[in-house]
């Protein structure tokens, strides 16, 4: 059996899935941050899936570059994500995103 | 392209996707986060994009990952108190991964095989960046470079 584009759909689809379940249903922002790098990497699954099964590879290739950019700016979104995780923590002493509620009304 | 490989790869992938969402323990998680990439890399390995596998090892792997550790070592204090766990993300995400599969299975468009590509050489990835995608890729450096100052700031001591 050779893998069709559903299937590579699918997994990135459940992938996403588990990035979503990560970034919504834990109370740690590291966690959080994990999700959505996760959600970026099924992103980028996908664009890699479409270029190769494309019935004209493209002159560039297109979907590679997409995912080459994307990595770049996931990268830099997880630096300065962590890079504010440590800043809240040294305020709060807490990366418990429920007890971060001072703007609360 | 082989089908017992995306089997096995697509298993291994998701079940460390889901340690890292689910277990308990924050390093555990942070290190079966590392898996769940190395799983993603092979994914990109069997499509035929050798270089982005690599770039993805070397990046996430090779400097995300250790980020994370780094980022959960220097919060240590607060460990053990990550008791919460919020269920109506369960079904959102649930949810959401039905109505995808249905959208998926119901186009009949996509379910075709892979047709066969000429290999993707480093060499044409090199010519495109620096001809047609010249504009992003110093687009990307500023960015890369604007991130890495940010960090710095954020994560400076204030003076007092």
């Amino acid at each position: 059996m050779t893998p069709t584009l559903q299937i590579f759909l699918i997994v990135s689809a459940a992938l996403f899935s588990i990035g979503l379940l990560a970034a919504l249903s834990r109370r740690h922002a590291i966690f959080i941050l994990i999700g959505i790098e996760m959600m970026l990497a099924a992103a980028n699954l996908n664009f890699i899936a479409f270029w190769r099964f494309a019935p004209k590879p493209h002159q560039p290739p297109v979907g590679v570059m997409l995912a080459l950019f994307s990595i770049a700016i996931s990268a830099a979104e997880a630096a300065v994500g962590l890079a504010m995780i440590i800043a809240v923590y040294r305020h709060y002493r807490t990366t418990n995103v429920d007890q971060l509620d001072q703007l609360k009304g | 392209m082989n089908g017992a490989a995306f089997i096995v790869i697509s298993i291994l992938t998701l079940a460390a996707a889901l340690a890292a969402a689910t277990l308990r323990k924050l390093m555990h998680a942070a290190l079966s986060f590392a898996v769940a990439f190395v799983g993603i890399a092979a994914f990109f390995f069997l499509l035929g994009a050798e270089f982005v596998g690599l770039a993805l090892v070397f990046i996430y792997i090779g400097a995300v990952a250790v980020l994370i550790v780094f980022t959960i070592l220097l919060t240590r204090r607060d460990i053990e108190k990550d008791r919460g766990f919020n269920w109506s993300g369960v079904i959102i995400a649930v949810a959401l991964f039905c109505g995808l599969t249905w959208s998926i299975l119901k186009t009949p468009s996509l379910s075709i095989v892979a047709p066969h590509i000429r290999a993707l050489t480093v060499k044409r990835i090199g010519e495109a960046l620096m001809t047609s995608y010249v504009w992003p890729l110093q687009c990307i450096g500023l960015l890369l470079t604007a991130a890495l100052i940010g960090a710095l700031v954020l994560v400076m001591e204030e003076k007092r």
